[in-house]
């Protein structure tokens, strides 16, 4: 995704032209001109259209009252003061972030996991699919897959341990319960990136470090894990933006309960907007969400702007 | 090569290696192969309550054709198919474009324009749902499949000119001069020059388009009611309310639900891979 490829030489092609010209282009630097906007023109007017405009929109309607059919009554700032002082609102930030940190756990496994498979045996790319595919399929499919797993009378959890435990229905286990869940795709997303990382490791260095007598754990960590960096880096984005979007599974597996308890900022905004038809307060709910999203994604741009440079 | 090759272990270990990873993909996939298993396992079984132990009866045929007949599994794959396949191709078609146009011409707002195409990216969905929402109510587009088609056509778009104005971006500049010599206009530079050319970046963007929106649950229930435009995702989970202790018929509608992309993945493995892991092997 991200792409640090030094500019070609395709600008330093086109900007002569431009500039030799000054203000009067040359007939065909302004078709190329023309060209160019209308190659844009059908993206931009998509991505406006829903993307952008919705944003806008959703910001306005924060400050709102509107159930969606009657006329909007504007009430300041009042949506969030009521977010501010609602307990399931700190009870979705608190699983947002619990999310967040056992989602991390997902690249150290991808990355175990591709070290124990990144051997040249028989069948090993059939292996490999394998153990990808948890990530083809959807959310939809692997909750209807785990809630089943935890059923207390006849999950496989419970034939595991000898007796049930009610893991979707008891508030203390039950994020626990859908992330782990929600762990084994991101773990084999995360797999596949450090599979294809270790193939473009730099054997020479690795040999080299081997001839100087570094072994398992020091090699691992001071030779190898420095140039799989953009990898880490990659499955880091990855996974965040997974944690932050989490919505299929806990729908499917709790719907946000026991009373909520399993509820996090995606799941209370869509269930404030389709079961209560709180528009505006639920808007103000994306808004936050948006704003906490807001920070990594333009720590994220910044990166990405200055590659470019 | 990074862990040492196994050739190089001592063959006790090679031998406990290989034997181990038959065991470790088995539990791996163990709650995926349940679900395999019960889906096979015929209605009387499961009220004997014999769950986990090997099935006596298979019945594959039967329950597959329930779950296929019984409920409107059927009407949901088409809708799927009707809703994924013009998204893909949508999809792609603008971004082609516009990757083509954000990575050949320069041009004021290149940058900013391209930073609006990431960032969209990233933006949380929940954002854009009301409005969205809104929009296609007005539109009377609501719960239609054009709806869902347009949406995911349009947010789409942004990760793949990403993808495709980084890959066009490191194709050698002196193709497009050549053809502007011979005469070509813009279009045909495009057209005839490019887009042969990324080739196989469209094989894999087509394919991750495909797995993200034929498993998009969100936007279904967002902009559906009820089964009329209903993808598989939304009717997997509906059938789940149907048939409580029908569990070996909701299994086998969830194996049926995920075929198709894992059937996708397998048949464009290289292509999948390729392009989830373009570009983490730089920056």
């Amino acid at each position: 995704m991200i792409d640090s490829v030094p500019d070609t030489p395709l600008h330093q092609m086109a900007a002569p032209a431009v500039k030799a010209v000054g203000k009067r282009r040359s007939p065909s630097a302004r078709r190329q001109q023309r060209a160019a906007w209308l190659f844009l023109a059908p993206a931009c007017v998509m991505v406006a259209l829903f993307v952008l405009y919705p944003i806008i929109k959703s910001i306005s309607l924060s400050f709102y009252n509107w159930d969606g059919m009657t006329d909007k009554t504007f009430v300041g700032l009042a949506n969030y003061v009521e977010l501010f002082h609602a307990p399931t609102f700190y009870t979705a930030l608190k699983n947002n972030l619990l999310w967040l940190l056992l989602f991390l756990l997902a690249p150290p496994m991808g990355l175990a996991i591709a070290l124990y498979l990144n051997q040249a045996v028989a069948g090993i790319r059939l292996v490999k699919s394998l153990f990808f595919a948890p990530f083809v399929l959807s959310g939809v499919v692997v909750g209807l897959i785990f809630s089943w797993f935890y059923d207390p009378t006849f999950g496989l959890l419970a034939l595991i341990l000898g007796h049930g435990i009610p893991v979707l229905g008891d508030a203390h286990y039950v994020t626990f319960g859908i992330v782990f869940a929600a762990l084994w795709p991101q773990t084999a997303y995360c797999m596949i990136l450090y599979l294809t990382g270790l193939t473009g490791l730099n054997a020479d260095q690795i040999e080299a470090a081997r001839m100087e007598g570094a072994r398992g754990w020091a090699l691992l960590w001071h030779v190898v894990l420095p140039q799989l960096r953009p990898t880490t880096f990659m499955a880091m984005v990855v996974t965040i933006i997974g944690a932050l979007r989490s919505f299929d599974l806990i729908s499917v597996m709790s719907s946000g309960g026991p009373f909520e308890s399993s509820t996090v900022l995606a799941y209370y905004m869509y269930d404030q907007a389709i079961k209560y038809y709180r528009y505006g307060y639920s808007a103000a709910i994306a808004v936050v969400l948006f704003a906490i999203m807001l920070v990594y994604i333009a720590w994220h741009l910044r990166r990405l702007l200055r590659n470019e440079h | 090569m990074f862990p040492m090759p196994i050739e190089h272990w001592k063959p006790l270990n090679r031998r406990l290696y290989k034997l181990t990873l038959p065991l470790a993909l088995l539990v791996w996939l163990l709650p995926l192969i349940a679900v395999m298993v019960t889906s096979i396992r015929s209605t009387e079984e499961l009220t004997e309550g014999n769950y986990w132990g090997w099935p006596k009866h298979f019945a594959l045929i039967s329950n597959y054709h329930d779950a296929l007949t019984t409920s409107p599994m059927l009407h949901y794959f088409f809708n799927s198919v009707m809703i994924t396949v013009p998204a893909v191709i949508g999809a792609i078609a603008l971004a082609a474009m516009a990757g083509f146009s954000l990575a050949v011409y320069q041009f004021r707002g290149n940058l900013a324009l391209f930073a609006t195409f990431v960032g969209g990216n990233f933006v949380p969905i929940q954002i854009l749902m009301i409005p969205v929402r809104d929009l296609f109510l007005q539109m009377g587009l609501y719960n239609t499949l054009w709806a869902l088609m347009l949406f995911h056509i349009a947010f789409q778009t942004g990760f793949c000119t990403l993808f495709l104005r980084n890959f066009i971006k490191q194709l050698p500049y002196e193709l497009i001069e050549a053809g502007r010599i011979e005469g070509a206009g813009e279009w045909a530079i495009f057209w005839r020059i490019i887009l042969p050319l990324i080739r196989p970046a469209l094989a894999a963007l087509s394919i991750l388009v495909f797995t993200f929106v034929w498993n998009d649950y969100f936007w279904a229930l967002c902009l559906t009611q009820g089964d009329e435009a209903a993808p598989l995702t939304v009717g997997v989970a509906a059938l789940r309310g149907q048939w409580v202790t029908a569990w070996n018929l909701v299994s086998a509608g969830s194996i049926l639900a995920a075929l198709p992309s894992v059937l996708m993945f397998f048949a464009m493995q290289r292509h999948f891979v390729a392009g989830l892991t373009f570009g983490a092997t730089k920056g």
